[in-house]
């Protein structure tokens, strides 16, 4: 966090001055670890069962917050008597699929009722048994409890059945990290935790970017609700995100599984009618009760007049999914010549994405690609100065590929708001114009939509009329004509329709048509017609929440599920860590943030057996956006590869599973190609050593941010690897000297900066070396160098479609790179998926696999 | 009388005054400095230094476009060009500070590495080539309108019903303003265009 | 004159971030210096120059005695692991008795109402006396211009009640700038505080004349986890021209002696001649 978030680091640094205790997990020493109380250093690719392990110890030292995991999570909850867990199925859980490589998840549900996934789930709603068409279509708050938390089957004793063998000696074999290093962080953290402490967790890629990474965040939730941390000041699980808007970017997607608001985008499963759509994704219970609102305000805002209840608002008219259309997916069938026309705005796929000569094979291999950015990049100049041009394996001239760069306005040359990482929507003014014909992405998409509504209104085609319903009226200003940011966050805010009066909030959104939204959780950031995001009253005249600063989603709170924070009767736990309570006097709910709950719902109501919709919220509902109101520790649905996290070894790993036959996440999202060709085994001679990518404190991302500054460049100047000064020796490999890493991706050349901060660990019996790789390099701007991405594979975690860059295995070599020639050079290939294995598992070395056919 | 005799004016004298106390030796003996380690030696330039946003007047208020921690800056225009960005001290994100990227955000606002105009590169082209704004907006419409007739299905090949195209893709937004990614969604969704990404998938 | 400000470098909370340096550069428009990578842990800056009036050192350091041991010291300071890893973010001291200052032969090194020692580069000459005479080698010439250069202390910005950019904008507090007397007490009060922490070889340097006679003290001092010199800060730093009395004392004294033994040679020379 000191790495990369240095200013949001003040606060740790503060917190530690006033007697925090600090710990930092991480396989580098680094500039967090220099200040934090306690380093642990881990093995890359096993924070799920250092995580299990600390569950395991809180549940056998009963050291949970008792009262609070009775009251808010699903400890008592009985679970459906067919599930099976992977202490039974050996790595697997009840419901695999070989054939199709998949779960059928109808016996992880609760017994007896059906139960639909909070926001943020892709695809899988519409899958059999995964709510939607849950068989049993009982609201979720009918489940069956068991208060004392013994029934064999209630989650509790899953929970406590799953983690048995995440001992401290288990998470030593796995993990690295000592016995005795492990008790001590399992005393501080539980010291500093439940009634009058609270210890909060914050991440980052390091956790995601896992093929199990929604597993590693789902370990850390169960954690912190066990030890009561959710929803109470100093606690929860705080995502570090590393770009100004990526949760902006989340929230109104640019992303292809949701519409804005977390509404999951149409898929074919859902039929050709609004109404199935809506019975697919509208929970019966809890807020989510509110889903019909926010789609048909959605389609009100997009559409306007066109768009009528008797014509199912146009819902029908909007694309479908079929399966994964992410990023990853994309690149590979571009690569295959499937997807002519690509637009990049502000980011660089060429160097910034896995494996990242098969990104440029794809760019290659476009007809036109459009690169929006401040300054030239590599995606913009891959016909140029590419690493396969520059050896010459590629000809600029044999490279069919349009390229238009268009420059783009920098932040302070444009009006809008970005959204940061606890959710706070900050407006920006703009100080001047952009330079020459640099624009705004809002001018860019606005003329360029302007064009296409002309076209579609020439054509009168069928396919056109979303095009031409499109509701595309925003005011233009100055010289330039660029579109109003503001009239287009009041449009996200949402107005009455069709005289466009501001909401307040999305609890004036209605089903009927009369309001149009944007983004329903944005709804309220321009209440009463006031960009409520501008707001800057100084924080220093504020309380310490500051909710006069900008505006945060949902309804300006500032802490999630924040009910939490008071016990059943509406007192906070500790006086010290108060934030919301239950005012009897006034029968409301206040406190320093806004209540994450109906402001006038009593805490003694509980709802009626069967009731539905916003009534179904009891006053005990501490999580009201899940559909039985509860912090799940264990996930019914929602999740592709199983409702608890399990410990896997990554897709490439140098040891075995020790804690089940099955090796990797069986559901992991594999891309079988020629050029983009895993290393199939453990423990393989040939790939001995883990690599790990991380970010530098003096770059930003791929680089298109930082490398053209001097005053960054010469801060970091040249791609180096970090080793430790064991296997420089055992490598050969000088300080400061060349060193050639390799993957079955291909090799890439750097400066070895050997260092102590990185240790060798003791797994199994042997010893593991880590690789340390930056990526913030490339070959064009001031500062140029090899891309760590060269060396990653595309493979995914199957819930989100996020790479696995955190750890792989590698090979060192000193001297400089010769690097043959790039498996994404050799010509086009075809990408079938192999039917692999049963299990789709991995083959010990020695075991051969086929690999796809090149095609003639 | 011939004026040349005169005596000097008051006003003469001072200036007199003042252009000896100009002259550091004097202020030096003046002010017991004689090694002039004090300020006596200071020049006028020294003297009438001030922080050049001084007359910049109220700053423009802005957010860092680096990370995610959405860090207040405080932008200072002076005679229509960016002089200075400072931390914005009211934030209670920030509190004033900004890392070394915020702080280099100045250089990434006006540095020479900002490209100016619109660039295209022809197929099997060596170098790039200037564009008019309008025409390669005009060429890119063109361009998506296309290849969206050219990959429009409005069935799977399974049959069920998609419109859509697969045939065009779109990939960033995590350095973008909230109101660009909505008009950009909203934008492609019309379009049929589903593949749209950004970095909060990678 | 208003009372003496400086700075306050409390290394403790160092995360080594260099917001400091890219500050510095930003608000006083100084160039790069070049890329060089030095592999020297994290430093590719190297040392304060012409160009660059904040400089962060990273020391690497592996601790014998801690290997295996998980205790940690309360110090924060991630020794836990068998090591730590020391940053100081350096910058030209602004010594009470400041050897550029007195050096410079031309009255462009002043001392401002701040009491803090400023070049003024309308004078400067490029002499490069300044040079060689500051004990920390602080202070040095651009190869453009030949002018010599340093911290102002941010001169322009405390002429309109600005903070320094380094001090304002360091994330944690690491650079404290305010009342040299204020910050004093600041400093002793932290020293017992890391101290009673048990964080070993805390110590402050600079901070008066006592701790730093050779320097009468620095208006920019610092808290040290550690001896000087593993941050390549002199233990002992003498101004040059601190010896200059002396010298000439000695110089006069020789002189004199030489004079005297002539004199007694000559004289010895004639009596034997008179006999």
């Amino acid at each position: 966090m000191a790495e990369n978030h240095p200013v949001g680091f003040q606060w740790v640094m503060e917190a530690r001055e006033r007697g925090a205790t600090i710990i930092h997990v991480d396989p580098r020493f680094t500039r967090t670890s220099a200040v934090a109380d306690i380093h642990v250093p881990i093995r890359p690719g096993t924070d799920i069962a250092w995580l299990g392990g600390l569950i395991r110890h809180v549940l056998e030292e009963e050291a949970y917050f008792k009262e609070y995991v009775l009251a808010f999570t699903n400890a008592p909850v009985i679970v459906r008597e067919d599930f099976r867990d992977t202490e039974d199925l050996d790595g697997l859980f009840s419901g695999w699929n070989a054939q199709e490589g998949k779960y059928h998840v109808d016996s992880w549900q609760y017994e007896g009722a059906g139960t639909i996934p909070a926001a943020g789930h892709k695809h899988l709603p519409a899958d059999a048994g995964a709510g939607a068409d849950a068989p049993d279509k009982r609201p979720a708050t009918l489940q069956e409890r068991d208060e004392t938390l013994r029934h064999p089957r209630c989650v509790f004793q899953i929970l406590r059945r799953h983690f048995s063998r995440y001992t401290p000696e288990m998470v030593e074999q796995i993990c690295g990290v000592p016995r005795a290093l492990f008790a001590k962080v399992a005393e501080t953290l539980i010291r500093n935790s439940r009634r009058e402490r609270t210890a909060a967790f914050c991440y980052a890629v390091g956790w995601t970017h896992h093929s199990v990474g929604v597993q590693y965040i789902r370990t850390a939730s169960i954690l912190q609700l066990l030890l009561g941390n959710m929803g109470r000041p100093g606690g929860g699980i705080i995502a570090l995100r590393g770009h100004a808007s990526i949760q902006g970017s989340t929230d109104i997607p640019t992303l292809f599984n949701i519409l804005p608001g977390y509404l999951p985008m149409p898929t074919t499963k859902h039929g050709g009618t609004l109404a199935k759509y809506i019975q697919g994704n509208r929970s019966p219970t809890g807020w989510w009760s509110e889903f019909p609102k926010y789609i048909v305000s959605l389609l009100r805002a997009w559409f306007g007049d066109a768009a009528t209840k008797e014509n199912d608002y146009l819902w029908g008219e909007l694309p479908r999914l079929t399966g994964d259309h992410s990023h990853m997916t994309t690149v590979a069938d571009m690569a295959d010549g499937k997807v002519p026309g690509y637009f990049v705005m502000g980011e660089n796929p060429a160097v910034g994405s896995p494996n990242a000569g098969l990104q440029r094979k794809g760019l290659r291999n476009a007809k036109w690609v459009v690169v929006r950015d401040l300054a030239m990049i590599e995606t913009a100049e891959f016909w140029k100065s590419a690493p396969e041009v520059q050896a010459g394996e590629v000809r600029p001239e044999d490279i069919q590929t349009e390229v238009f760069f268009f420059p783009a306005a920098a932040h302070t040359e444009k009006e809008g708001t970005f959204t940061n990482t606890q959710r706070l929507l900050q407006w920006r003014e703009k100080a001047e114009e952009p330079p020459g014909n640099a624009r705004s992405e809002l001018h860019f998409v606005f003329h360029l939509g302007r064009r296409l509504i002309e076209k579609a209104r020439a054509s009168g085609k069928e396919r056109d009329l979303l095009l031409r319903s499109l509701v595309w009226d925003y005011p233009t200003q100055g010289k330039l004509q660029e579109p109003s940011a503001e009239a287009v966050l009041a449009e996200i805010n949402g107005y009455t329709w069709p005289d466009r009066n501001p909401v307040p909030g999305y609890a004036e959104l209605k089903d009927d048509g009369s309001t149009a939204c944007g983004c329903w959780i944005y709804s309220g950031c321009f209440s009463g017609g006031v960009n409520q995001t501008a707001r800057r009253k100084p924080g220093r005249e504020q309380s310490w929440v500051a909710p006069e600063w900008g505006w945060a989603w949902p309804a300006n709170r500032r802490v999630l599920y924040n009910r939490a924070s008071a016990d059943l009767e509406g007192k906070p736990w500790s006086e010290r860590k108060r934030l919301v309570w239950w005012d009897a006097a006034k029968r409301r709910w206040t406190g320093e943030d806004v209540p994450d709950i109906i402001a006038d719902r009593d805490p003694a109501y509980r709802a009626p057996p069967g009731v539905e919709g916003l009534a179904s919220i009891g006053g005990n509902t501490a999580f009201l956006m899940q559909s039985d109101g509860l912090g799940w520790l264990y996930a019914p649905t929602g999740l592709i590869d199983g409702p608890l996290p399990t410990h896997y070894e990554p897709l490439e790993s140098v040891v075995k599973n020790a804690l089940y036959g099955q090796q990797c996440n069986p559901t992991r999202l594999e891309y079988r190609r020629r050029d983009n060709r895993y290393h199939g085994a453990y423990d393989d001679p040939a790939y001995p050593f883990v690599l790990t990518t991380f970010r530098l404190t003096e770059h930003h991302t791929a680089g298109g941010m930082s490398r053209w500054l001097w005053w960054l460049c010469e801060l970091q100047p040249e791609m180096f690897v970090e080793i430790s000064p064991e296997l420089a020796r055992l490598r050969g490999i000088t300080h400061g000297g060349w060193a050639t890493v390799s993957t079955a991706r291909g090799a890439i050349e750097a400066r070895a900066l050997v260092t102590a901060r990185l240790r060798p660990l003791q797994i199994q019996g042997k010893t593991v070396h880590t690789i340390g790789v930056p990526w913030h390099w490339g070959t064009v701007g001031r500062s140029t160098g090899a891309s760590g991405n060269e060396l990653l594979a595309l493979v995914a975690d199957p819930n989100v479609s996020i790479m696995e860059s955190k750890a792989l295995t590698a090979h060192i070599l000193p001297g400089r790179c010769d690097r043959g020639r790039h498996p994404s050079t050799l010509g086009p290939t075809p990408s079938p998926l192999e039917p692999g294995d049963p299990r789709r598992d991995l083959p010990q070395v020695g075991t051969k696999r086929p690999m796809p056919t090149q095609e003639p | 009388m011939p004026v040349r005799g005169r005596l000097p004016t008051i006003a003469g004298v001072s200036t007199l005054i003042g252009r000896l106390e100009s002259w550091p030796l004097l202020r030096q003996l003046r002010r017991s400095d004689p090694c002039a380690v004090g300020d006596t030696a200071a020049t006028e330039r020294t003297r009438g230094l001030r922080a050049r946003i001084r007359d910049a007047g109220k700053p423009v208020r802005s957010v860092c476009p680096y990370c995610a921690v959405g860090c207040g800056q405080k932008v200072y225009v002076k005679e229509g060009k960016i002089a200075d960005i400072e931390g914005d001290e009211d934030s209670p994100i920030s509190r004033g500070r900004l890392c070394p990227k915020g702080a280099a955000s100045f250089q990434l606002v006006t540095g020479d590495h900002r490209i100016r105009d619109v660039l295209y590169r022809p197929p099997g082209g060596t170098q790039w080539d200037v564009l008019p704004l309008e025409k390669a907006m005009d060429m890119v419409a063109d361009r998506v309108w296309r290849t969206r007739e050219e990959t429009w299905e409005d069935t799977a090949p399974n049959g069920e019903r998609v419109k859509r195209t697969l045939g065009l893709a779109h990939l960033g937004g995590a350095t973008l303003d909230n109101e660009e990614n909505y008009l950009l969604k909203k934008l492609y969704t019309a379009l049929g265009v589903v593949q749209v990404e950004n970095q909060a998938r990678i | 004159m208003t009372a003496a400000k400086g700075f306050f470098t409390d290394t403790s909370l160092c995360i080594g971030c260099k917001a400091c340096e890219v500050a510095c550069k930003q608000w006083n428009q100084l160039p790069a210096d070049g890329l060089h990578f030095t592999g020297n842990s994290y430093d590719n800056t190297g040392h304060l120059g012409a160009s660059t009036w904040r400089h962060v050192a990273f020391v690497e350091q592996t601790l014998p005695e801690a290997l295996g041991s998980i205790e940690p010291q309360g110090a924060g300071n991630g020794s836990s692991f068998g090591m730590r890893w020391l940053m100081e973010s350096d910058v030209c001291k602004h010594c009470q008795r400041a050897g550029c200052l007195e050096a410079c032969p031309t009255g462009a090194i002043v001392r401002t109402e701040f009491d803090s020692v400023y070049v003024q580069p309308d004078v400067c000459n490029g002499c490069g006396y300044c040079v060689v005479a500051c004990p920390f080698g602080v202070i040095d010439r651009r190869d453009d211009d030949g002018r010599a250069w340093k911290c102002t202390l941010c001169y322009d910005r405390l002429s309109d009640g600005m903070t320094p950019a380094c001090a304002k904008h360091c994330p944690t507090e690491s650079i404290q700038f305010g009342d040299v007397e204020e910050l004093r007490i600041r400093a002793e009060r932290r020293l017992e505080e890391l101290q009673a922490r048990g964080v070993r070889g805390a110590q402050l340097y600079g901070q008066d004349a006592r701790n730093q006679p050779g320097t009468g003290g620095l208006n920019a001092f610092f808290l040290l986890l550690d001896r000087p010199e593993v941050y390549n800060l002199p233990p002992d730093p003498v101004v040059p021209t601190a010896k200059g009395r002396e010298s000439w004392t000695f110089a006069g004294l020789a002189a004199a002696g030489m004079f005297f033994t002539a004199m007694a040679g000559a004289l010895l020379a004639r009596n034997r001649s008179v006999r």
